[in-house]
């Protein structure tokens, strides 16, 4: 049971072949007898999701179903969720209970989806491992069979691992500089950032505003599908959402692919690439041509500055966004504060780990008095610039595609001592955040036995196309279904 | 590009974080290190390139003015550190 996909789940609801409340008692169990291994979940909201389960029942029974009905899933601990812990992997929310739901979190609510917990994640999704976690480093599923305990990537970690491992069918996440589809390729699982605006950022706790993206996670492109239809949408509580019809997302996922024009970064097939990666990702661009594509170089000449622009608006957006948790409406509060300033200088000091402190000083820095123009102003021209590389890409091409990551998952601990190697991890995916526009991962091979992705890119709200290349090549390969021993 | 210590000083008095003596070394070298990784920008021709600040250029929506919510101030205050009456406690600000 714990194998079957998100669509193949709500088939079996449907046949009457189980009910919502035995799926969701046995996912239950395998987290509690699995994820002491993982640490993937940070909440497991059983009593809830039990009754959750036995509502949906008893809307299938009524004739209200929708394919959610009765499916269990989990949230990234960074979506609000109305009465239920949501700490965003911070000791600043490690009492946070909200008072109200993210349009994300109602949407799945109002599906009939299951909700089981909320996942781990980097503090404030600030990372690439899930080590920075309040609660503790996620273990990636992969790598524990030949006793190396590996990073899940991040920063959702938490709800890769758990796809991976099987403990749920499918997970939210979010995407800031690649923390969907940096994880997704690590665990060997399929992850989608959609284009910027087309799911909403309300109740979704915010890093930097002009980069957040709500995405999805599920082993299989039509698993991404389905959840995208629940996620997709505008909404007036977010200022920044798109008022755009909303396809359904599973209609396209077997359009053939026989003219697709598929266009390589040449920058992103450098020297940083080993050859083992590059010839998995060769070897599924090859599928793509036994399945009609055609195939040319393409060139992403500022691709090269994303990584600096991204650290100067992320942690400027970052410092701003953070400056609510303060001590006094919610969150962490220092014991006995002195003064104000105190009691704001020490809830700080104390509730924040280091990256997201470094990053809030970054940003502090970058905006403060006599260097706005020089760091803000000038990374947002480079964003231009970079947003302009791809218009030109794609007036050539349908989509891009590229390794996801540098390298496979990394072990705990490798990369903690130095931020900017933690960085460098994101090298492929942080453009795609700059521009807006959207892009997958799917799982194409392993290297060392750990898996590998590969990322396909799409222009501005591309997410079905993307979606029918992700489906057509796991019809005809296999690596999706690889489970973790 | 390096940062002083004076400038971490005053940058974590901006931001509202008690930075201790002993953090500031290690500080000056990982944001020095972020900074120096930053400054790749300065190689980009960026004139007459205007700044992005939303992937569609979007403009700020206006909705009508009315009222959409209503008061819980009873809800909302639960979780907060220290109310009493309806407000939140702060240390004394004046004396």
């Amino acid at each position: 049971m714990h194998n079957k996909s998100v669509a193949e789940l709500s088939r079996d609801l449907e046949s009457g072949q189980v009910s919502s409340v035995e799926l969701t008692q046995q996912f239950l169990e395998r987290i509690r007898q699995e994820d002491s291994k993982y640490n993937s979940f940070i909440t497991v909201t059983e009593n809830q999701a039990l009754a959750d389960a036995k509502a949906a029942d008893e809307q299938r029974a009524a004739g209200h179903a929708t394919p959610w009905t009765g499916v269990p899933f989990a949230h990234k601990d960074i979506f609000c969720t109305n009465g239920v812990l949501t700490t965003c992997g911070s000791r600043m929310l490690e009492n946070f209970v909200p008072p109200y739901d993210a349009t994300v979190t109602a949407n799945f609510r109002k599906a009939g989806a299951v909700c089981l917990g909320k996942t781990n994640m980097d503090e404030f999704a600030m990372g690439s491992s899930t080590e920075s976690s309040f609660f503790g480093a996620t273990t990636n599923p992969w790598g524990l069979g030949q006793g190396s305990k590996r990073v899940p990537g991040g920063s959702s970690g938490g709800s890769a691992a758990a796809v991976a491992a099987r403990l749920v069918p499918a997970a939210t996440a979010t995407d800031t500089g690649g923390s969907i589809r940096q994880p997704a390729a690590l665990c060997g699982i399929t992850g989608l950032k959609p284009t910027y605006g087309r799911v909403s950022r309300y109740g979704m706790i915010a890093f930097a505003s002009s980069l957040d993206q709500g995405g999805t996670m599920a082993r299989t492109a039509e698993d991404n599908a389905l959840m995208l239809n629940v996620m997709a949408g505008f909404d007036p509580k977010d200022s920044t959402s798109i008022d755009r019809e909303v396809p359904d997302y599973t209609a396209a996922l077997n359009e053939p692919l026989k003219g697709l024009k598929i266009g390589l970064p040449k920058e992103y097939f450098s020297d940083q690439l080993s050859p083992a990666m590059e010839q998995q990702v060769r070897d599924a661009v090859k599928e793509y041509e036994k399945l009609g594509a055609t195939v040319k170089e393409v060139s992403l000449p500022n691709a090269k500055l994303a990584i600096a622009a991204y650290y100067v608006i992320a942690p400027a957006e970052a410092s701003a966004n953070l400056s609510r948790f303060d001590g006094v409406r919610y969150g962490y509060r220092c014991e006995d504060p002195k003064d104000l300033m105190d009691l704001y200088t020490r809830t700080r000091a104390e509730g924040f780990g280091n990256e997201v402190k470094r990053r809030i000083l970054v940003g502090t820095y970058a905006l403060s008095a006599g260097y706005f123009d020089a760091y803000y102003l000038k990374a947002q021209k480079v964003r231009r610039l970079i947003q302009q590389d791809f218009i030109n890409a794609f007036k050539d091409v349908d989509v891009l595609m590229s390794p996801t990551t540098p390298s496979p998952a990394f072990n705990q601990g490798e990369k903690t001592n130095d931020p900017v190697t933690m960085y460098l991890e994101d090298v492929f995916t942080i453009a795609i955040n700059l521009a807006g526009i959207p892009a997958m991962s799917i799982p194409a091979g392993f290297v060392d036995g750990l898996p590998v992705g590969v990322q396909i890119i799409g222009d501005y709200f591309s997410e079905a196309r993307l979606l029918n290349a992700a489906h057509k090549f796991q019809q005809v390969t296999d690596w999706h279904q690889r489970e973790p021993q | 590009m390096t940062i002083s210590r004076k400038d971490i000083e005053k940058v974590a008095v901006l931001a509202r974080i008690r930075v201790d003596d002993e953090q500031v070394s290690a500080l000056e070298k990982d944001l020095g290190n972020i900074l120096d990784l930053v400054d790749q920008l300065g190689a980009a021709d960026t004139d007459s390139v205007e700044p992005m600040a939303h992937p569609l250029d979007a403009v700020q929506r206006l909705r009508a003015d009315e009222v959409t919510e209503s008061d819980q101030r009873e809800r909302f205050q639960a979780i907060a550190p220290a109310t009493e009456n309806g407000l939140y406690l702060v240390p004394r600000v004046i004396e």
